[in-house]
């Protein structure tokens, strides 16, 4: 029974993860103001630029500590790139966010298999990292407890996730810098009139979300797989999305729908698995995330408020 | 705002599926060869790729390796159409038929329906469609090839009987129908003939894609004993082979050789050698063969299923004289390999 126990967290965690960083990249983006739909495509383009360059790096230099760093961080920077552009298209031409957004989605994946291909002989997955050269697991043989191991033994995205989720936490409500963003998102007008400059402050959140997303994409192609295809990423972002409204736009309540839906797809793994010997029809069981999510939206989560201005450009001295 | 997101956001995850494989749609050309027609006129054989794309190193990339040898061995003329999007199907097929093909291959089972309508459209045109059959009511003008999956299920089935030390297996299935029931039960029927001792974890993924997923699923068999898994569930069955990978347990592929994954512990790969069956009815045509209005079956014996050549690296070599006895038996029909439930269960 502890057992089972502890592969559900396990499989909560490692699951959750990716959506924890980019739900946390959305956090930031929707609270400055700019909705971003653009998630899923910033964590595709992420999770293909930290897979080539995890295996392009490991070939060229060897298998060294850094190389998957790196190429993490390449992730993260592939997908601040694409929140730039994003920035660019709905911050200083106040584009409808929602457009510049699916355009985002379209663009993202088609550059990474384009890319794909011109790098690895026409191929549309990258091949596989050499195992060292993927994130690494720091508590691995470490715990000789094998629940505590089960559940513990993570990849360092892992706990990176946790603590960014803290760490945006404290710069959204313990910082000048996260107090402007908030301000940004309810009322540019009134933070512009008392100095705060808009479109930097959108700018900023924007790409840094980019980053998150990318961060996202690339824990999953380098810790929980190996490698890219083209379909790694789909629907991850969207709900990501999900789970920032569902977390009520704030750090710790995205991760707590993150881990909800880590939850229940554990759960529904459990379930399904022939130990248990349910004989569940798979196709009802895979509705296990989706109910336990409506009876909490439902039951527990009460009124979702979008900061005000999210959505909404914002133009200097219209009134 | 909220109620605007929201509803955007459902109908983009429903889209998600369809945009994560395919990017934006491209009118790729890729022309078929230069039309500077030569003395003899040559046959001219097309084929139209599934969203993979010509070089997904899976199916569609089998199926052009067959086209290209048959270039190669029979001097037929051969060309592709990519598709980005299953929208793109009939366009392609349209671009073919413009450019006078003699026969034009639709590649994989989502590309049924359009193979028949423009099989329809264009009576006097040429089909052919892997992994689809249409039974009694294909056209005049088509060729369906299906493959019998549930053979070369079999044989790896009994190689992972025979090599497990803990007699547990697991299989990892896609998606809970008739196609993927081929290679659970094949599977099913050669463990048990290995070894009737042995215990087959079966898990069915709901999903093609969910990699997560897939790696989730095989962490718990191989902690609950399984030391040997064979999947059937595409890009799913990725994350299965890297705990494989990880954990340094044995695993089994599908569709292609999976060896190169992770060469240490991919075993052996059921193979559908969907080259081969391209090969052999460009080799029909040209002989004026065609076998329009009926549908082709590939198994063992006509070359159209088989284990991956890499398993002389980690099976050993006692074992896969085995198979290659088993492999007689079933081309000669001395052993019939059930392909559902139901054949499964009445072979006990």
């Amino acid at each position: 029974m502890l057992k089972d126990l502890a592969f559900i967290l396990g499989t909560t965690l490692m699951y959750a993860t990716p959506l924890i960083y980019a739900s946390l990249g959305a956090v930031f983006s929707e609270n400055s103001g700019v909705a971003n739909i653009g998630i899923e495509g910033m964590m595709t383009v992420g999770a293909f630029s930290a897979a080539a360059s995890a295996f392009i790096l490991s070939d060229v230099y060897g298998i060294l500590w850094w190389v998957p760093w790196v190429a993490f961080i390449i992730g993260g920077l592939a997908g601040g790139f694409f929140g730039l552009l994003h920035a660019v298209a709905s911050v200083s031409f106040h584009a409808d966010q929602v457009v510049s957004g699916i355009a985002i989605n379209f663009l993202a994946p088609g550059l990474s298999l384009f890319l794909s291909r011109r790098l690895f002989e026409g191929a549309t997955m990258t091949p596989a990292i050499p195992l060292n050269a993927k994130l690494p697991r720091p508590l691995n043989g470490v715990i000789e407890n094998s629940i505590l191991d089960t559940i513990f033994n993570q990849y360092a995205s892992v706990y990176i996730a946790f603590l960014l989720v803290l760490l945006s936490w404290y710069v959204l409500y313990k910082t000048k810098l996260g107090l402007r963003i908030r301000a940004v998102g309810e009322h540019p007008k009134a933070a512009d009139t008392l100095g705060i400059n808009v479109y930097k402050i959108r700018y900023f959140s924007v790409i840094l979300s980019g980053i998150l997303a990318g961060l996202g994409g690339a824990s999953l192609s380098m810790a929980i797989v190996a490698s890219f295809r083209p379909t790694l990423i789909s629907g991850q972002g969207f709900i990501a999305l999900a789970a920032m409204i569902f977390g009520k736009w704030k750090p710790q309540g995205a991760m707590g729908a993150c881990l909800l839906f880590g939850a229940t797809t554990g759960i529904q793994i459990y379930l399904g698995s022939p130990q248990v010997g349910l004989n569940i029809s798979a196709n009802l069981l895979s509705m296990i995330p989706y109910v336990i999510t409506l009876v909490v939206l439902m039951g527990f989560v009460g009124k979702a408020v979008a900061p005000a201005a999210d959505g909404i450009p914002y133009e200097k001295g219209e009134r | 705002m909220f109620k605007k997101t929201m509803a955007l956001l459902l109908t983009m995850m429903l889209l998600a599926g369809l945009v994560a494989g395919c990017g934006p749609k491209a009118p790729e050309q890729q022309q078929p060869g230069e039309n500077n027609a030569p003395a003899e006129k040559p046959l001219k054989i097309a084929m139209v790729t599934d969203v993979g794309g010509v070089n997904d190193r899976s199916f569609n990339q089998s199926a052009w390796e067959g086209l290209q040898r048959a270039q190669k061995e029979l001097g037929v003329q051969a060309s592709y159409q990519e598709s980005k999007q299953e929208a793109d199907y009939a366009t392609n097929i349209e671009t073919l038929v413009d450019a006078e093909n003699d026969l034009i291959w639709g590649i994989g089972f989502l590309m049924g329906e359009t193979i028949k309508t423009a099989a329809q459209n264009y009576p006097d045109q040429k089909f052919a469609i892997i992994d689809y059959a249409y039974g009694d009511e294909t056209p005049e003008n088509v060729v369906g090839v299906v493959f019998k999956e549930e053979e070369p299920s079999y044989l790896v089935g009994y190689i992972a009987g025979k090599m497990t030390k803990t007699n547990k297996v697991g299989f990892i299935g896609g998606m809970d129908f008739p196609v993927i029931h081929k290679f659970h039960y094949g599977y099913l029927a050669g463990v048990k003939a290995a070894n009737p001792n042995v215990e087959v974890m079966v898990q069915y993924a709901n999903s093609f894609t969910d990699e997560a997923k897939g790696r989730s699923i095989a962490e718990q068999m191989y902690a609950n004993g399984a030391d040997i898994i064979f999947h059937a569930a595409g890009a799913t069955g990725n994350g299965m082979i890297e705990v494989a990978r990880e954990k340094g347990k044995y695993a089994i592929g599908v569709d292609k050789d999976q060896n190169p994954d992770a060469p240490d512990n991919v075993i052996t790969s059921a193979m559908k050698r969907v080259d081969n069956a391209i090969f052999n009815v460009a080799k029909d045509l040209k002989d004026g063969k065609y076998a329009g209005g009926e549908t082709v079956v590939y198994g063992l014996k006509e070359g159209g299923v088989d284990i991956a050549p890499s398993s002389s690296k980690l099976v050993p070599k006692e074992i896969l004289d085995e198979v290659e006895a088993l492999k007689a038996k079933i081309i000669s029909g001395e052993i019939k390999v059930p392909a559902t439930k139901e054949e499964f269960e009445a072979m006990k």
